[in-house]
């Protein structure tokens, strides 16, 4: 079976949607609160779920790079395990420097909490490979810092590694940018390809009932390979 | 005792949204003659030693770990 582990930091709220989300799919499930010195060894996904971890002091996921746990994460990463930050937990990782770039607050200043559109940008990687290129997914986003900035150089760089997995778009597909993020960027990966952010809630897009199950899609492909 | 005080600050070129929503403020209560505003944060740390050497070395390994994000922002380092 599957193993599922989820960070929890202080402020970190989304935690048990994730989980119940990965338990839907089939996986087995285990939060680690965010002073362990190790996560399980036998973790096939890590998550760093969203939510405001040490109340965004400072900058979002500033504090939280320095908790005991991250170093475990590190180590996790750099032998090629598999690590998926969503909202907060991509504005942890990109502090950290496991992921390139920054976010910032979102270019007009509002908190933004609404179903968006998303397009696949890349699937050559272990994350969206179940999905297609140019595949168009309706997720929701709640972020206040979600605006992606990243130098030119870095850009190019993304570019040239098929980094760039994900963009806002609207319903067919054309890029619409509720944030001010770089090329309308809503999610990357690491140039090894085992490091996820995005900013959009797949966990949240489990149900038709409540507007979309197009997560569903998203997360059953990083349970696989 | 020394006092350092960080301004940190959005790198040129980076979009700074705050300073252009204060700038447009502004604007509209008839402040004119500004042509720009860049809005930053100020952090002030009391240390207990008293070498400025030593203080400014340590400060700016501050900044550079959790202070400032250097991917968005600059810091400048005041010692007083």
């Amino acid at each position: 079976m599957t193993k599922v582990t989820i960070l929890q930091f202080p402020g970190t709220n989304c935690e048990y949607d994730t989980e119940h989300a990965f338990k839907k799919l089939g996986a087995q499930t285990e939060i680690v609160w965010h002073k362990s010195e190790s996560i399980p060894t036998d973790t096939n996904l890590l998550v760093v779920a969203g939510g405001f971890s040490y109340g965004d002091y400072l900058r979002s996921g500033a504090i939280a790079k320095f908790s005991p746990v991250m170093k475990a994460v590190s180590e996790y990463a750099k032998n090629g395990g598999k690590v998926l930050g969503i909202c907060n937990g991509f504005q942890v990782l990109t502090e950290a420097g496991l992921l390139p770039g920054a976010l910032m607050r979102n270019d007009g200043l509002h908190f933004i909490s609404k179903h968006h559109h998303l397009k696949v940008a890349n699937n050559n990687n272990i994350f969206l490979e179940k999905l297609n290129k140019g595949d168009v997914l309706n997720i929701p986003i709640a972020h206040h810092d979600g605006n992606y900035f990243i130098d030119s150089e870095g850009l190019q760089e993304l570019h040239d590694n098929n980094q760039i997995l994900l963009n806002y778009t609207d319903k067919d597909g054309n890029i619409k940018n509720p944030n001010g993020s770089v090329e309308s960027i809503a999610g990357i990966c690491n140039k090894e390809k085992n490091i996820f952010g995005l900013m959009p809630h797949p966990e949240r897009a489990m149900e038709l009932l409540l507007g979309s199950d197009d997560g569903v899609k998203m997360l059953e492909g990083f349970l696989e390979s | 005792m020394i006092t350092a005080i960080v301004n940190i600050s959005l790198k040129a070129g980076v979009l700074d949204s705050q300073g252009k929503a204060v700038h447009h403020a502004l604007n509209s209560l008839h402040f004119s003659g500004v042509d720009d505003v860049r809005v930053g944060k100020q952090i002030v740390l009391k240390l207990s030693t008293d070498d400025k050497e030593k203080a400014m070395s340590d400060v700016e390994k501050m900044c550079e770990e959790i202070l400032a994000n250097t991917v968005i922002e600059d810091y400048e380092i005041e010692l007083v």
